[in-house]
């Protein structure tokens, strides 16, 4: 089984995940192994096969155009780490 | 003991007013309190609720109310949002955590007079085949307590084994009811994708998730289906088809069904105890007058490789919500993307955190072609695979997993083996069908339970529960209890 490089330090920016030095060595070797066993999926010819990214195929799912009660303001609220003036707070955006 | 009750058993004795929901509920919360320092299978429970919940149901029930699950207690595994209780996920990222709302299935619960408590342990934002990877502690076996219950769904398993419940839900993205309930030996059922509301479900795999009962046999996992089915404006992909009468089709008549037997299931891997008592399940099916055909389901092999890509893929884009803005435990950070980034990183656990990288690197550019893509078109292979053994079966028979439960830390530190071990159970979401798993007997040293996976039609639940039921009550596997 073929193990795989993957910048994992990378891959953490994108995901927006701080890791520390050893949570990357290790996910690298771990990953490296778990990618290595996916290669498998080369083996397979997949022209002409449609991908599928949902089981049952609904398509264009509708519903009628009316008001429902939604969520009070304050619920919504409720588990924020940081709030006032009934808005989230959050770190400045811009300068 | 009223904990031990079944469904049907209880609801009878209730409406005969032999014995009151609260006596029910009391003599749960007394099993917890005996047994649940052993197992930890629940998180928390609010015993105060509970009760008050009870009380309501005796006055409805006094009254003569009739409800399905009138005065039932039924235990939540910790993914299920429940109004003005705690929602973790068995992460620590949540901190203080409580739901404003209910999910559909619980409103549906609610609806049908059952008693809504408890939060079931899990693996971490159901990911984990053990319970091993919750924030909040190890659930064990109660059959052997030094082995782990399974999972992600091991605390809804282990609750119901040790009757700590009546019943409860769980959760199924890979295997997560099927294989926890084959490892405690209880019934663990996950419908057809879309045939139950994901509403209030915290997403993993979009579209792999279904929620679905635990219980303690085949007749209470009809029942309870059909309170937790039916279509959900709320969620788009659930699907607008009619709730059959699931328990009106527990006829006990299974003559001339004919019952699939991939031959790529009964092969490697696959202990030597587990084969024989799969084998003499499907020789009591023959007995039974069900048909036995064996079928190919090639692409069996690539099914876990397929799940681990599409899975990571979508749970790496659905947990990108958890970023310390509108909830979660903040940690700060000079602007918002070190915010985000800090908060993240101290809040997963490190199989959530191995799952957000993979996920994130098989969608990234030059690799989703590649991976996800490929991934996507195996897994057109593999539904094509069912539909084909559905063109000449009514259901399929496999084994739930390869081996009874295995030993706390026996797998933990090698992620492959631990993924490798849903490979009965993987394809089934993959293929978006119906599954469940029925205990179908026990290995001899240590005793532990064994389960039968039957897999049904997309909506062929009324079949697959009517095979499982008339296997059940021909077989003796059901009546045992772990000694606690």
């Amino acid at each position: 089984m073929a193990s795989v490089e993957i910048d994992v330090k990378y891959v953490a920016h994108l995901a927006r995940l701080a890791l520390t030095p050893d949570e990357e060595k290790q996910l690298g070797a771990q990953l490296g192994n778990i990618l290595g066993y996916i290669e498998k999926l080369r083996e397979l010819d997949v022209t002409n096969v449609e991908p599928t990214a949902h089981a049952v195929p609904l398509v264009n799912v509708l519903r009628a155009d009316e008001v429902h009660p939604s969520l009070p303001h304050e619920d919504a609220l409720r588990n924020a780490p940081q709030k006032g003036g009934g808005l989230f707070v959050v770190p400045k955006i811009v300068e | 003991m009223l904990n031990q009750l079944t469904i049907s058993a209880l609801t009878a004795k209730l409406a005969r007013g032999e014995v009151s929901a609260r006596e029910a509920t009391q003599a749960c919360l007394d099993q917890i309190a005996r047994v649940d320092g052993k197992i930890h299978a629940f998180i928390s429970h609010d015993a105060a609720d509970a009760l008050a919940q009870a009380e309501a149901a005796d006055q409805e029930l006094a009254a003569g109310v009739q409800k399905p699950l009138l005065g039932v207690p039924i235990a939540v595994k910790d993914v299920l949002a429940v109004k003005d209780q705690p929602l973790n996920c068995a992460s620590k990222i949540l901190g203080n955590f409580t739901s404003p709302y209910d999910a559909t299935v619980i409103e549906k619960l609610k609806a049908a007079g059952a008693i809504v408590f408890g939060r079931l342990n899990m693996d971490e934002f159901a990911m984990g085949s053990s319970t091993e990877n919750s924030a909040f502690g190890t659930t064990r076996n109660p059959w052997d307590t030094d082995r782990i219950p399974g999972g992600s769904s091991g605390g809804s398993a282990a609750a119901v084994a040790a009757d700590e419940c009546i019943a409860a839900l769980g959760s199924d993205t890979g295997g997560s009811i099927r294989q926890p309930a084959a490892l405690c030996g209880c019934v663990g059922l996950k419908p057809t994708y879309g045939r139950v509301s994901r509403y209030g479900l915290v997403a993993f795999a979009s579209s792999l998730d279904q929620i679905g009962p635990f219980t303690k046999d085949v007749r209470d996992a009809a029942t309870l289906l059909g309170v937790l089915s039916g279509h959900d404006l709320r969620d788009s992909t659930s699907v607008p088809q009619p709730v059959p009468d699931y328990p009106a089709a527990l006829t006990g008549n299974i003559k001339g069904l004919k019952l699939g037997l991939p031959k790529e299931y009964m092969v490697g891997g696959l202990d030597a105890e587990v084969k024989a008592a799969v084998d003499a399940a499907v020789k009591k099916y023959a007995e039974l007058g069900a048909e036995i055909v064996e079928i190919s389901l090639p692409h069996t092999d690539y099914a876990v490789a397929t799940y681990y890509i599409i899975a990571t893929a979508e749970a790496s884009a659905n947990l990108a919500r958890f970023d310390g803005i509108r909830y979660c435990a903040r940690v700060d950070g000079a602007d918002p993307i070190e915010l985000y980034s800090k908060t993240r990183g101290a809040g997963f656990g490190p199989e959530v955190k191995r799952r957000i990288i993979l996920g994130t690197y098989v969608l990234s550019s030059g690799y989703y072609d590649a991976y996800y893509l490929r991934a996507q078109k195996v897994r057109t292979l593999i539904r094509n695979d069912f539909l084909k053994a559905f063109e000449t079966v009514d259901a399929i028979v496999t084994p739930t997993t390869p081996t009874a439960a295995f030993k706390a830390g026996e797998k933990s530190g090698d992620p492959l083996q631990m993924y490798l071990s849903d490979i009965f159970t993987i394809s089934c979401n993959l293929a978006g069908i119906c599954g469940l798993s029925v205990p179908c007997g026990f290995t001899q040293n240590p005793k532990l339970p064994i389960g039968l996976q039957l897999l049904g039609k997309p909506f062929g639940e009324e079949t697959m529960l009517k095979l499982a039921h008339a296997y059940e009550q021909s077989t003796p596997w059901h009546q045992e209890k772990a000694a606690l």
